[in-house]
């Protein structure tokens, strides 16, 4: 009998145009190993010889299986991670082989997203990689008859050095897997001096596979017997078919027939949106089959939404009093008092993720059981879902994890993977759900679009006396719950209620909306709205007072001290407040950093060039951010260099850390550039490249320098972190070589040609 | 019934004239490397070299493809090792990787040209070429040590 499997290791893999690889769709013949059976839902690490955790597995022939529960969509964290269990295992990285853990709660939490794999898994790894040495040498002990105090490991040996004695780990992995697993208080962990990759780093485990095509991603899992579909869904959120004719559809050679998809009871969620597949012999035949159908719609209340018209909205509401999510004294008393007052509106639209993996979902339904294969941030969601929609137990949806062509919060939301698993379920057979990039741009789950009404009463040397924020924008929670209006704590802790000046008085406050499209997560979220707001204004402020941007930050920001966040909700990206506090000290260290790296305040600029600052906390990391632009008199803006500091506690990956570093500044690039997402009458305006247009290698910073600040502080994110003070800092470099001041994303607005 | 040939190897195709090649490479004939990115030519994701020359295969019918010599990543170099991919490891360009192989085709097409590219060279030969992750500073600098292995 075959089984279709996902095996991450090289060892069952032997010729054919896939078969080669990293992460391969592989179909084997199911045999016996060491024990019973391998179910699906097994990994090797579960039937290696010794198999303390989970999260790892060591054979007699001394490989260390890794699993990486963790879904790697170019962050590297599918390395970084196994990393840390090979560094307290003391293991030979060349003899690690890492396989991808399907979707099961027993990893905990899969999804990822929220900048915080190395966070959160890195005690449990390098506790993994601890237990296994220590059974290690419990064994070798043993077998010596020395005590186990005498021994230690080297790279993939337990050594007794005063008989100058050595053993490889698989010599020893059947002897200790006969000894007890013990309990955490037993196992130490290494100190510091002795780590061999924490803090110095890896390249993808994938590199390879990654530079010869090898890799395999969603868009290339293939399973015997599959069929592809296009799906025709609702122009319009909440739409549903009227009626449709396929005649035209059926005549195009490939195409085998076309299925109708449920359109979603609200709240959408992670459902499908409903429609029309088109299930063909090739993705190309059912992508031309999908451009004959003629479907009537019934297009629903959401039919009205029109971007202009909201953005009005938006802004009307953010200037009237709002809910009040944070307060320090009485800004209104003082605002009341007159003098000097500074007002503006910023303003960001809809942002679409576009990650250059178009949505794909291969999925088998048989005997009962759904089999996925997908990019996917989130597997367990995967399972949820497709439990839901078919009607079956979570434990009966196994989720394959594909290698993600990029995700930046899209691919936590699975409403493509259900829509796989629900055509096969129709169709007794495999079904490969292919999105194009106008899906992909059309029924985004996107970033809010938002209003900031900022408001300060300048005092003595232009400082605020006075601080007035609201954010407006539809919350993500209105995927969930139809009658969400207001922002959650959860977004708006991200840059908004945590504004870490030192001010005696300041309000912020957050206002309703309503949402007609999907809300979702992406790359640093709701961070992008208010670092822009709150960043800019500070800009703005400074140049009002005709103070240097740079020293009127540091003075805003105050002497170092820890955020007192009484009478607040502050989740904290949750993570306690011990651990991770709110450190402005550790800010004002990052701003102060990056003004001496790029040399702030000492480079001549000439007419048409100019610097921006801007410093943010997010995901628990301090970020500061230096940008130079170019201005020419056609309105082009170059960006020829940025520098970026960072505070992300200890650092497993540098030079991962610098890449993800690096990319922020090209992603927000783009969402300074061009990045706009618009509806007329409830549909998206936007569809490909042409009208959604990213940033490419002629429009992005010539040159980005990453500096990392040393630190034993526990790690926090670096995925999204980069991205707002790059935006807010950008724009504030736009105001410095041009002065005109960009309050309005992106800056096709600005009249800048 | 079209002839081509994919990597050195015959290859006949009796299908739709009007399918994309990169469908009939991806589909067809199983070779995955080159990836689906737009369908329109706009982010060269599906880049592969037809008689030389770097090429869109989303928006090349079959029908012009016809007796052409198509290379994918899968035959650009044997063991994987041409000096595009060896610098692109070399300076850890790879993020998410999916639109390396179209970048890393369109790269070494480049320096078939050009022995040694300037910035506004690379730029003028990248551009076309999508990167979400954001490599573009690594590429450049890529490129110009692929250049000088091949010097």
């Amino acid at each position: 009998m075959s089984e279709i499997e996902n095996v991450s290791r090289r060892r069952f893999l032997a010729g054919g145009v896939i078969a080669a690889g990293a992460l391969v769709l592989g179909v084997r013949f199911s045999r016996a190993r060491l024990s019973a059976e391998k179910l699906p839902q097994d990994t090797n690490a579960d039937h290696a010889a010794l198999h303390p955790s989970v999260y790892l597995g060591i054979d007699p022939d001394g490989t260390v299986w890794i699993v990486a529960s963790r879904s790697e969509m170019g962050t590297t964290s599918r390395t970084t991670l196994p990393l840390v269990v090979a560094d307290e295992l003391d293991a030979d990285w060349k003899r690690v082989k890492i396989e991808q853990a399907i979707g099961d709660k027993r990893y905990g939490d899969q999804n990822t997203d929220g900048s915080h794999s190395i966070r959160s898994f890195y005690v449990a790894m390098r506790e993994a990689g601890a237990t296994a040495r220590f059974m290690l040498i419990q064994a070798a002990a043993h077998q010596w008859g020395v005590p186990a105090a005498q021994c230690e490991t080297d790279l993939h040996v337990v050594v007794h050095r005063s008989t100058n004695r050595k053993a490889p780990y698989g010599d020893l992995a059947i002897a200790a897997a006969k000894f007890p697993v013990p309990a955490k208080e037993q196992v130490k962990l290494k100190p510091k001096s002795a780590w061999r990759y924490i803090g110095k780093g890896e390249v993808s485990y994938d590199l390879e596979a990654l530079v010869t095509g090898k890799a395999i991603y969603g868009m290339d899992a293939r399973a015997d017997g599959m069929v592809y579909a296009s799906v025709e869904r609702p122009p319009v959120l909440g739409g549903k078919v009227k009626s449709y004719d396929d005649k035209e559809t059926l005549k195009v050679a490939g195409v085998r027939q076309t299925v109708p998809i449920d359109p979603f009871k609200p709240p959408p969620a992670f459902q499908p949106l409903g429609g029309i597949a088109v299930i063909a012999d090739n993705t190309w035949a059912a992508f031309q089959g999908r451009k004959k159908l003629n479907i009537a719609w019934d297009n629903g209340p959401n039919e009205t939404y029109n971007s202009d018209a909201y953005k009005n909205e938006l802004r009307a509401t953010s200037h009237n009093p709002c809910k009040v999510v944070r307060n320090i004294g009485d800004a209104d008393a003082v605002f009341a008092k007159g003098g000097k007052i500074h007002e503006a509106d910023y303003y960001v639209p809809l942002l679409a993720h576009a990650a250059m993996e178009p949505l794909v979902a291969l999925a088998e339904f048989k005997d009962g059981k759904a089999t996925l294969w997908t990019p996917t941030q989130n597997p367990q969601a995967v399972q949820d879902i497709v439990s839901k929609e078919l009607g079956i137990a979570k434990e009966d949806v196994i989720c394959h994890v594909t290698l993600l062509g990029g995700g930046f919060g899209r691919k936590s939301k699975p409403d493509y993977a259900a829509e796989a698993a629900v055509l096969s379920k129709k169709m007794g057979k495999p079904v490969k759900v292919v999105w194009t990039r106008e899906d992909d741009i059309k029924f985004d789950y996107y970033n809010a679009v938002a209003s900031m009404y900022m408001k300060a009463a300048v005092g003595a040397n232009g400082k605020p006396a006075a601080w007035l924020q609201r954010s407006v924008f539809p919350p993500i929670p209105s995927i969930f719950d139809v009658n969400a209006v207001y922002g959650d704590a959860a977004h708006l802790q991200q840059g908004w209620t945590d504004i870490p000046y030192d001010l005696p008085n300041l309000r912020v406050e957050n206002g309703p909306a309503k949402a007609h499209v999907r809300i979702g997560w992406l790359r640093s979220v709701a961070n992008i709205y208010h670092a822009f707001g709150i960043q800019c204004f500070t800009d703005e402020l400074a140049h009002a007072a005709g103070r240097d941007p740079l020293d009127y930050l540091l003075d805003v920001i105050g002497q170092p001290r820890t955020i007192d966040f009484k009478g607040v909700e502050y989740p904290n990206y949750g993570a306690s407040m011990e651990a991770y506090p709110w450190e402005t000290g550790r800010l004002r260290h990052v701003t102060e950093l990056v003004a001496e790296k790029s040399a702030w305040g000492k480079r001549k600029h000439a007419k048409g060039t100019g610097v921006g600052i801007a410093a943010h906390r997010s995901f628990l990391t301090y970020v500061a951010t230096v940008v130079e632009v170019e201005v020419n008199d056609q309105g082009e803006v170059r960006i020829p260099r940025v520098d970026v500091a960072l505070d992300a506690g200890l650092v497993v990956n540098p030079e991962a850390t610098r890449a993800q570093f690096e990319g922020a500044a090209v992603f927000g690039t783009s969402v300074v550039r061009s990045g706009e997402i618009t509806a007329t009458k409830g549909v998206i305006d936007q569809s490909n490249f042409q009208d959604y247009p990213v940033a490419r290698i002629n429009e992005v910073p010539a040159q980005t320098n990453v500096y990392i600040v040393d630190s034993d502080a526990p790690p926090a994110g670096v995925g999204e972190p980069g991205v707002p003070p790059f935006i807010a800092a950008f724009c504030n470099a736009i105001f410095a070589a041009t002065g005109k001041r960009v309050r309005d994303l992106p800056i096709t607005k600005l009249g800048l040609s | 019934m079209i002839q081509l040939k994919v990597n050195g190897v015959e290859q006949s195709f009796s299908g739709e004239s009007e399918m994309p090649l990169l469908w009939y490479l991806r589909d067809i004939l199983g070779l995955t490397g080159s990836k689906f990115g737009c369908g329109v030519g706009l982010c060269g994701a599906c880049t592969v070299h037809v008689n030389g020359q770097a090429t869109r295969s989303c928006v090349t019918t079959m029908a012009n493809a016809a007796g052409k010599e198509v290379t994918t990543i899968e035959g650009l170099d044997k063991n994987g090792l041409h000096p595009v991919q060896k610098a692109w490891m070399q300076i850890n360009v790879p993020q998410c990787g999916y639109c390396q192989v179209g970048q890393i085709m369109q790269a070494a097409a480049l320096l078939d040209g050009k022995k040694k590219p300037t910035d506004q060279e690379i730029d003028e030969a990248m551009s076309g070429n999508i990167c979400r992750c954001g490599t573009y500073q690594r590429i450049r600098v890529a490129i110009k040590a692929a250049a000088g292995e091949m010097a």
